[in-house]
């Protein structure tokens, strides 16, 4: 059984505060450009605030990962090299990264701060994952939530790093780093500018009888009855209407969260070195519930006890929780 | 810029007539005034996040009051006044809940995104702006709230401490379990 090391989001410097006291090993966090896959208005870190930052996890004992896991353009890949050169200086224990670009770059001009592969580099075969960790000395792949807890037992065998998979938050059943739609409905990127549904396109609008379209640029995603639980604006959560399902049908996934801590236990036997919190764009309410809820589950489980677990539906998308494909693939 | 659609949804007990009642606002701008500058004075980090938005205009709808809130987060020149609803001002975004779920969020007592989900929280107009103050805002440490009590003293800490509690009574009537 491993350590089950608890990865948490912090998408400010109260929220990185907050998740450490709360008992985070490893916080990860980025920086305010198009370097990181949270490129979100008022959001991340400025340099300073991460040298703060880095400091007030290392007093107490936690790391802080540096996400740099967005695709820089060809010919534009001045603010990547920046963000890992102020990065390493100010001590961050890692970098998570996606692009191999980037990966070699950190590689060989930053080889003492540890590499970790990106769920944005969509890493989920032995022989992938196996690619980056010899080419680039990566020490730890993030895998896609498109894996059973079999296969991902079953990979653990066959590559020489560790494995973090995630347990809580988003989920969005597109293979990361690869989706497109935001792109296609609003010419930005999810992958190089960090943007997935940029809040400047999104529009809410109330109709008189109190429900609520949610629309993306040119394109309405849903429809949301007066007492309905509500979702995010991404197109992959959105609701379609066609001649199949002239009442509309969500055509790739539900507003819904991934939960695992039912499977913790099971987890940490298959081999999976850490777990990742989603949600650096969620507040410090949300990072001190969570956190904590799966600081006492880990150590619980590690205890050898029964693990208590927190009711945290009321912070899930949709007020819906799912296990995903880590309890089978046909979770839909 | 947008028109009010006076959201009037989930009045929460213990005040469900209050939204229909006249009030003098003139006697609050004083006050509101002196919050909104306390605020800034103790968290001037906090315009630093807003970036272009400190000159946005929102309106904040409280929804079991008879009033909202024009707010233009701009430190060289703040504005934050209590307005009717039938009278609202030019605004480019618009917030609406009710008294206990703002301040709720105001104490870092609920996250955002899940009071946006259960529609407790609704907004409308500028997306980017009203996500740019929520994040702005949820990066300020301690309470703005107990900030805003301690400028009226005992008083003002005894209104806080009720109000906190009937904040806490009506989620539980809710079944939030949050």
């Amino acid at each position: 059984m491993t350590a089950g090391e608890l990865v948490c989001p912090a998408g400010t410097p109260a929220s990185l505060r907050t998740a450490v006291d709360a008992g985070a090993d490893s916080i990860y966090c980025g920086f305010q450009n198009a370097t990181n896959a949270r490129n979100f208005p008022g959001l991340n870190f400025t340099s300073q605030e991460l040298g703060k930052a880095v400091q007030y996890a290392h007093e107490r004992g936690s790391r802080v990962l540096l996400a740099l896991n967005t695709y820089p353009a060809a010919g534009n890949f001045d603010l990547w090299r920046d963000a890992a050169g102020l990065g390493a200086q100010l001590g961050v224990d890692a970098f998570i990264v996606a692009d191999m670009g980037v990966a070699a770059y950190i590689a060989e001009s930053h080889p003492d701060v540890r590499l970790h592969l990106s769920v944005q580099a969509a890493a989920a075969s032995p022989d992938a994952i196996r690619y980056y960790v010899r080419e680039f000395g990566v020490k730890r792949v993030v895998l896609p939530r498109i894996l059973t807890i079999p296969e991902i037992r079953e990979i653990k065998k066959e590559i020489p790093c560790e494995i973090e998979t995630f347990i809580f938050g988003n989920h969005g059943l597109m293979v990361e780093g690869r989706c497109s739609l935001t792109n296609y409905a609003t010419g930005l990127s999810t992958n190089m500018d960090g943007v997935c549904s940029p809040a400047h396109l999104v529009e809410y609008r109330r109709d008189p009888d109190g429900s609520m379209s949610s629309r993306l640029g040119p394109f309405t995603i849903d429809r949301f009855d007066p007492q309905e639980s509500a979702g995010y604006p991404t197109i992959c959560k959105g609701r379609y209407c066609n001649e199949a399902h002239p009442e509309g049908y969500y055509a790739f996934e539900e507003p819904i969260s991934l939960n695992l801590s039912r499977l913790l236990p099971e987890l940490m036997d298959a081999g999976v070195n850490a777990f990742k919190i989603e949600g650096r764009q969620r507040s410090r309410a949300y990072v001190k519930k969570v956190v904590a809820a799966f600081r006492a589950a880990v150590d619980d489980i590690r205890a050898g006890r029964a693990p208590a677990l927190a009711d945290l539906a009321a912070l899930t998308e949709g007020q819906k929780q799912t296990e995903g494909a880590f309890q089978t693939k046909k979770w839909r | 810029m947008l028109t009010s659609d006076l959201e009037t949804s989930r009045r929460p007990w213990p005040l469900p007539a209050l939204a229909d009642l006249p009030v003098p606002l003139l006697p609050l701008q004083p006050v509101l005034y002196r919050i909104v500058r306390r605020v800034a004075r103790l968290h001037p980090e906090l315009f630093d996040r807003l970036g272009p938005h400190q000159r946005t205009d929102f309106v904040i709808d409280l929804t079991d009051l008879p009033l909202a809130l024009h707010l233009r987060p701009n430190p060289r020149a703040l504005l934050l006044r209590a307005v009717r609803k039938d009278r609202l001002p030019p605004h480019r975004a618009h917030i609406a809940g009710d008294v206990f779920t703002l301040l709720r969020l105001l104490d870092a007592d609920v996250d955002g995104d899940a009071i946006f989900f259960s529609r407790e929280l609704v907004i409308s107009g500028d997306t980017e702006a009203v996500v740019t103050l929520r994040n702005a805002l949820d990066d300020v440490e301690g309470s703005i709230a107990e900030d805003v009590a301690k400028m009226f003293g005992a008083p003002g800490r005894f209104a806080l401490s009720q109000l906190r509690g009937l904040a806490d009574t009506n989620d539980h009537n809710d079944g939030m379990t949050e």
